[in-house]
């Protein structure tokens, strides 16, 4: 039996189970949110072209008006300024391989419960190591914060100070990168850097180090709790837009199981 | 005196709502100029050149001389009223459901004696003063009331079909994110509305009004984002059949004209709030509005659009803002016919800068939160179609009724240097 055969069969046998890490598009959902005076993230928003109706009797559909950061969202290295220059650095450019291959969960989401800004730490990194091994060259990093449960305000957790959110520091995105060589890394939260991002040195270090190493964002990811901390493969390819530097993508896990 | 209204009972679901009727629509072309002047509260008549005499009804040649030079002036509306009788039936389906309804004739003191509506508590032989306002039909129509306000006068039915007066009504705000939507509430609440509900906009994020509206008796807070379809239908479906007065406050503002910007976001963000809000707003809660506008006590009376001035003359300052409300401006006198049949009414509220983020740079004066409160609820007491609001508002209007093309040169000047 052939490789992809078998794995079908395990798919059809439920051997291997298909986890999806994607929230619904949503007019409601959050999205990032920047001084006013900055150009900002389109909300998705459909408006109905016709309905079975005078409009076109026999169909429906619809015209989407998104951004290419809107909803569960892939960040490719041009999104951010330290990636402008990395070769294949938007989404249309980015070779076909990297939008398959294993990923790693790292379980912050005792911490986060208790701690609406913690950090993901080089410790925190180490001490899952010694647990699960060390993280393989290649590899998709996730940040499960069980983040993807909270709905409305407690999701973005705006303050008069900003957002209050879960993420990497920039020694543990930093040490990701250039200990680990990983293929990309991911949240649960609107964005792939904690909500008091912006206050770190340098600002946002997760968009800034991983794009300028030419390494892939996810952000808004759902279903987290659902994936062991290894052994899992993720599908997550963005749409194919011309210079895009990101996509709202169907991100999926396959897990054995 | 002037009863009480008292608020309406629940309505019975077996029963068929009132069908809006409308008193007769039409005018001469002479007699629109009194309606223009009822647009924006103002009790103006035709005065000639010639021999100065005042003359009503509205005609193209003056009564006493022929002269054709007639001017629409500001008059007194004071007189006495001399003769009253009250109409129990009309062959007019409008008067027929409401009477029985008082008219008689008023003695004005600068001369013109008229046939006109009759306030409740006007009594025979008594100084009185006559008020211009706009009828169902949108026409101007004239009604004499006591020179003395009295506690309930507002209330008289025959007032109170010339007026959208917010007592009793059910009154949508649609932003609860706008500076003014607080001050809105409690004025409409002053006034005696049933319930304000207020739209808000991503509720999943703070905003400064939220704690001002929470705390405030029969506001009902309710999710609506004017950029979504799906949103304004939703809201629509839930409380579009007890919507008696829907205030347009919902608003995008950046500074800047097509050069400063360099790209079409903001404005593109401009037309889907300002003017596509408006258009949405109005296929889902229009229809249902314009079923209810005879549905008794508290029936649906007017549809209101907070706009900025410069829709009438651009100021690139806040060029591509300007430019969405001209277009909304546009769209709103396009709503106005196709409201007018039903008798549902239109009313803009054209104000000048307002005191926020937006226009820190500007100089005073800057309208206020309270006044554009209170030009609303003016305007909707006294049945307007068209309010100013502030200094600025009407020093544009003038200048426009001017000489709209040198209002346009003194807006768009240059600066001199490199």
């Amino acid at each position: 039996m052939s490789t992809l055969h078998s794995l079908a069969t395990d798919i059809a046998l439920g051997n291997v189970k298909i986890i999806d890490l994607t929230h619904t598009l949503d007019p409601d959902f959050p999205v990032i949110i920047l001084p006013p005076e900055f150009g900002q993230c389109a909300r998705f928003r459909m408006e109905e072209i016709s309905a079975y109706d005078h409009r076109g009797p026999a169909w429906k559909w619809h015209n989407l008006t998104l951004s290419e950061h809107t909803g569960t969202h892939f960040d490719a290295p041009s999104h951010w300024i330290s990636g402008r220059d990395v070769p294949n650095g938007s989404v249309d450019e980015i070779p076909l391989d990297a939008f398959v291959g294993p990923v790693v969960v790292i379980d912050c989401s005792e911490g986060a419960a208790q701690n609406d800004d913690l950090e993901l730490t080089v410790e925190a990194i180490e001490n899952w190591e010694a647990e699960h091994g060390k993280i393989p060259t290649g590899t998709w990093v996730l940040m499960r914060t069980d983040w993807s449960k909270r709905s409305g305000a407690a999701y973005l957790n705006m303050r008069k100070d900003g957002p209050h959110s879960p993420g990497p520091n920039p020694e543990a995105i930093q040490f990701l990168i250039n200990e680990r060589n990983i293929r990309g890394f991911g949240t649960e939260t609107v964005g792939t850097d904690a909500g008091q991002g912006a206050h770190y040195v340098p600002p946002y270090p997760a968009h800034y180090f991983l794009h300028g190493a030419g390494k892939y964002g996810l952000q808004c990811l759902a279903n987290l709790d659902q994936l062991p901390p290894t052994g899992a493969i993720l599908l997550a390819a963005p749409l194919k837009i011309k210079n895009g530097t990101g996509s709202p993508l169907r991100v999926l896990a396959m897990i054995e199981g | 005196m002037t009863e009480p209204l008292t608020f309406p009972p629940k309505k019975d679901p077996q029963k068929r709502s009132a069908t809006p009727t409308r008193p007769p629509e039409a005018r001469s072309r002479a007699s629109l100029a009194l309606t223009a002047a009822a647009a924006e509260g103002r009790f103006a008549l035709q005065v000639c050149d010639e021999c100065q005499i005042v003359q009503y009804p509205p005609r193209d040649a003056c009564m006493n001389c022929i002269g054709t030079d007639l001017r629409w002036n500001d008059v007194s509306p004071k007189g006495h009223l001399l003769a009253e009788t009250t109409v129990q039936t009309s062959t007019k389906l409008f008067f027929r459901e409401r009477a029985p309804w008082r008219m008689g004739s008023v003695k004005l003191d600068v001369g013109p004696l008229i046939l006109c509506h009759i306030h409740g508590d006007c009594t025979r032989d008594s100084a009185v003063k006559v008020l211009n306002r706009l009828d169902k039909s949108g026409q101007a129509v004239l009604i004499a009331i006591p020179l003395e306000r009295s506690d309930h006068m507002d209330d008289d039915p025959q007032l109170r079909a010339l007026s959208a007066h917010p007592k009793h009504r059910r009154i949508l705000i649609t932003d609860a994110w706008n500076p003014n939507t607080p001050a809105l509430a409690r004025a409409l609440l002053d006034a005696g509305a049933a319930t304000v509900f207020v739209g808000e906009a991503e509720s999943w994020r703070p905003h400064p009004n939220r704690d001002a509206l929470a705390s405030m008796a029969n506001v009902e807070v309710l999710p609506l984002d004017v950029t979504d379809t799906s949103s304004v239908q939703k809201l629509a479906g839930e409380i579009g059949g007890k919507t008696d007065i829907l205030i347009n406050n919902a608003r995008f503002l950046r500074p800047g004209g097509v050069l400063s910007r360099g790209d079409t976001g903001f404005a593109r963000d401009e037309m889907e709030v300002n003017y596509l809000g408006l258009m949405r707003l109005a296929q889902a809660f229009g229809p249902g509005m314009c079923a209810r506008t005879a549905d008794g006590v508290n029936s649906a009376a007017a549809w209101v659009n907070i706009l900025s001035a410069y829709a009438l003359s651009n100021t690139p300052e806040y060029g591509c803002y300007s430019a969405s409300n001209a277009a909304t401006y546009s769209l709103s006198q396009s709503l106005r016919g196709e409201f007018r049949s039903s008798g549902l009414r239109v009313m803009n509220v054209f104000v000048g800068p307002t005191e926020d983020d937006w226009h820190a740079p500007l100089p005073p004066p800057k309208v206020l939160p309270q006044s554009v409160a209170r030009s609303v609820l003016d305007g909707l007491n006294d049945g307007l179609e068209d309010v100013w609001c502030g200094d600025i508002a009407k020093d544009i209007r003038d200048r426009w009724r001017k000489n709209a093309k040198v209002l346009e040169r003194e807006m768009t000047f240059g600066s001199d240097g490199a």
